[in-house]
């Protein structure tokens, strides 16, 4: 009997001095947390790509709440996700419109050739490294895929010996942008429907040589344009895409039909 | 006794057979000359000419823009067709200058004229060189004037002629060693008279034996001079290679070879100083080796600084009949570049063009496989390097590691790694694109 009482209050005592402790100790190393940063986070993506900036949704989540980001930090969510970000962050939200990786090359297999036989490490900046411009046009795609394994996304592809990105799967992280050697590839707008598919600044007849698909800035896209958007600078076609309407008069005039319409 | 090798090291065929022995032959180009303004270390020579101008052979038509850049001079006499953008040897675009050759190859005024180097003051050696426009000829292309005013000079103990020539193939500065000792040991007397404390070194691989017996000749009778005959062994002609078997030193991170009392020159930079010092003849043309299985005549050949490379292969009879070589490199096959056009113009740090009709490392790269960590890489690599941990870090682009802990930076792509490897992996590729994207963050990093 008595037992029983010695176990019970050995039992209880060690219960309740635990529990003091732990009290305690809860009370002296409290974290304050904004219960907003939770909040945040559900709006997030989720998918941790890293455009942001930052290291991930967690991240950026907090670095919002404490007002080191915007709202629209995350360039792969929607406007709906910013509206809700605002709305717990008692702002008001402002344009945040989603962009899609445009590469400015055409040059396909087909449109150029290749110079000589690059052997080595099938990656675009060694081969940009190794000096040999593999294709005849010097600015063009490489087609080795820098930017393919850099895309988390599976939205960019070399097809036919140029990178192509499929726009329903792009998010506009921009990855591929940095992973670029040549710097082709351009984050655009996604409700802009036309784009300069070419990046050769050569002359008119110097790109002829080379590649089929090339701008020769032959400047007939700027006759065209009603808003001015386009200009030929550096003997290549420039869209401004706070000008551009999106008509398309541009691309249907295009001799080297390197303006599309997306 | 000194060590009289490094550590490391691999054993390539040296192929020297196909133009040891074939003497020098001055060409002189018919077309046109490309002279790019970038053929050294430093900043590009600014463009003193320009279209419809008439310059002369010696005249100047790039200057030095700034400490670390290089005059760049005309080789032949003609009319300056353009100033514009050119291919180069490095598969890039440069500006260049284009001159239209006369073929007469008239000087300029004062160039031949006789000097003696004893009654210049130092002072003076230095901008003789300096307005000759003379680089590293032995590859790098480093401005000579900013070598020779090192931080201390006082301290400088060795002054070595790198006449090690380890590259396969190339046999230029054999030749140069042969016929024109005593201008090489007239131009390193004229060094040791900068450096008064210095003793000069002249380093051969011993299967050059004609160039040991040559030079050693031209040496008797000087207190300070000594030839140097070290074992054959790639890289033995790498800097850091040289000044542990001439010094006994290591270069530790980031030490240059004058902090170690040690100035290394090319052989050929060291004649291009006696000519520029007591011939008044500016850096106008060079030796180069036009070798291999895919040309018909091997040879050596005395060129003018921006002839096109087409020239000297046709006047190496070209390609064998009715045969397409599957290779031409610009240097030898260890570390030279390979060329997508042979329309590009003679650098200053050419020394070579070697013609190969078969490619191996396509077929290297036919036969890879992963890493077999059997370690040769480590055991020949001349720094001491890990190249197999190297690798794996730099195809992860890990690259921290690569800098931090695998000291990757110091590798100077000497590519005995990648020789090497029983497993075919381009190590050295991996390397070099390493090192550029790290350079890069660190530019970007600087802003």
């Amino acid at each position: 009997m008595s037992g029983i009482v010695i176990a019970t209050l050995v039992v209880g005592i060690i219960g309740l001095v635990i529990g003091i402790a732990l009290v305690a100790t809860g009370k002296k190393f409290y974290v304050e947390t904004d219960p907003r940063e939770e909040a945040v986070r559900e709006c997030l993506p989720g998918n941790n790509c890293g455009a942001c900036g930052f290291a991930g949704c967690d991240a950026v989540a907090a670095a919002i709440v404490k007002g080191e980001a915007f709202v629209n930090a995350c360039p792969v969510g929607n406007m709906e996700m910013v509206e809700k970000i605002s709305a717990i962050m008692g702002v008001k939200a402002g344009q945040a419109v989603k962009k899609i990786a445009v590469v400015r090359c055409a040059g396909s297999c087909e449109a150029t050739h290749e110079k000589c036989n690059y052997v080595g490490i099938n990656d675009c900046r060694a081969a940009v490294l190794s000096g040999i411009s593999v294709w005849e046009c010097d600015y063009g795609c490489l087609g080795f895929g820098s930017c393919v394994s850099a895309c988390a996304m599976d939205a960019i592809h070399v097809e036919n010996g140029v990178a192509k990105v499929d726009r329903t799967k792009c998010v506009g992280c921009g990855q591929c942008v940095k992973a670029c050697p040549k710097g082709l590839i351009e984050l655009v707008r996604a409700d802009k429907k036309v784009a300069v598919r070419c990046s050769n600044r050569d002359k008119g007849a110097a790109v002829k040589k080379v590649c089929t698909a090339g701008c020769i800035g032959c400047k007939l896209c700027t006759k065209q344009c009603e808003t001015g958007a386009i200009t030929v600078d550096g003997n290549v076609a420039h869209i401004a895409y706070d000008k551009c309407i999106g008509c398309g008069k541009c691309a249907a005039k295009c001799p080297s039909k390197i303006i599309i319409e997306l | 006794m000194m060590r009289k090798t490094f550590q490391g090291g691999v054993h390539p065929n040296d192929q020297k057979e196909y133009s040891r022995d074939v003497p020098f032959q001055a060409y002189l180009p018919k077309g046109d000359l490309v002279f790019p303004l970038g053929q050294h270390i430093g900043k590009p020579a600014k463009p003193v000419v320009k279209k419809g101008d008439e310059v002369l052979a010696g005249q100047v038509i790039g200057e030095a823009d700034g400490f670390v850049s290089a005059n760049i001079v005309s080789s032949c006499s003609g009319k300056v067709k353009a100033v514009e953008s050119r291919r180069t040897v490095m598969g890039t675009t440069a500006m260049s200058v284009v001159i239209e050759n006369d073929g007469k190859f008239t000087l300029a005024e004062g160039i031949g004229a006789e000097a003696d180097y004893k009654k210049m003051k130092k002072e003076e050696i230095l901008s003789k060189i300096q307005a000759a426009g003379i680089v590293g000829l032995g590859g790098a292309g480093f401005p000579t004037h900013v070598k020779l005013a090192p931080k201390n000079p006082e301290e400088i103990r060795y002054i070595i002629a790198n006449g090690a020539e380890c590259e396969p193939y190339i046999t230029c500065d054999d030749q140069l060693m042969r016929t024109c000792a005593d201008g090489i040991v007239t131009g390193l007397k004229i060094m040791l008279s900068m450096f008064p404390g210095a003793e000069g070194v002249i380093l051969i691989e011993q299967n050059k034996p004609e160039a040991i017996s040559a030079m050693e000749k031209a040496v008797q009778g000087e207190q300070k001079i000594r030839v140097l005959a070290v074992p054959t062994k790639y890289p033995q002609g790498g800097e850091r290679s040289i000044i542990k078997v001439v010094a006994g030193r290591e270069l530790k991170l980031g030490m240059l070879p004058a902090d170690a009392g040690c100035i290394v020159d090319n052989v050929a930079t060291i004649y291009a100083i006696y000519k520029a010092v007591c011939k008044s003849e500016p850096l106008m043309e060079k030796g180069v080796t036009i070798s291999g299985d895919g040309v018909k005549n091997p040879c050596n050949l005395i060129v003018k600084i921006g002839t096109s490379c087409q020239e000297l292969v046709d006047a190496a009879g070209g390609f064998p009949d009715g045969a397409e070589p599957k290779k031409i490199l610009s240097g030898g096959p260890m570390m030279g570049i390979a060329m997508a056009s042979l329309d590009v113009p003679l650098q200053k740090s050419n020394n070579a063009i070697t013609v190969l009709m078969e490619d191996e490392v396509e077929l290297s790269q036919k036969r890879m496989t992963a890493c077999l960590r059997c370690g040769r890489c480590n055991h020949v690599c001349p720094l001491g390097l890990t190249p197999q941990m190297m690798g794996v870090a730099a195809e992860r682009k890990d690259y921290e590691r690569y800098e931090k802990k695998l000291y990757g930076l110091e590798c100077i792509a000497c590519g005995s790694c990648t020789y090497i490897c029983p497993a075919g992996r381009p190590l050295m590729q991996l390397f070099k694109q390493a090192k550029a994207e790290i350079m890069a963050a660190k530019r970007a990093q600087r802003g």
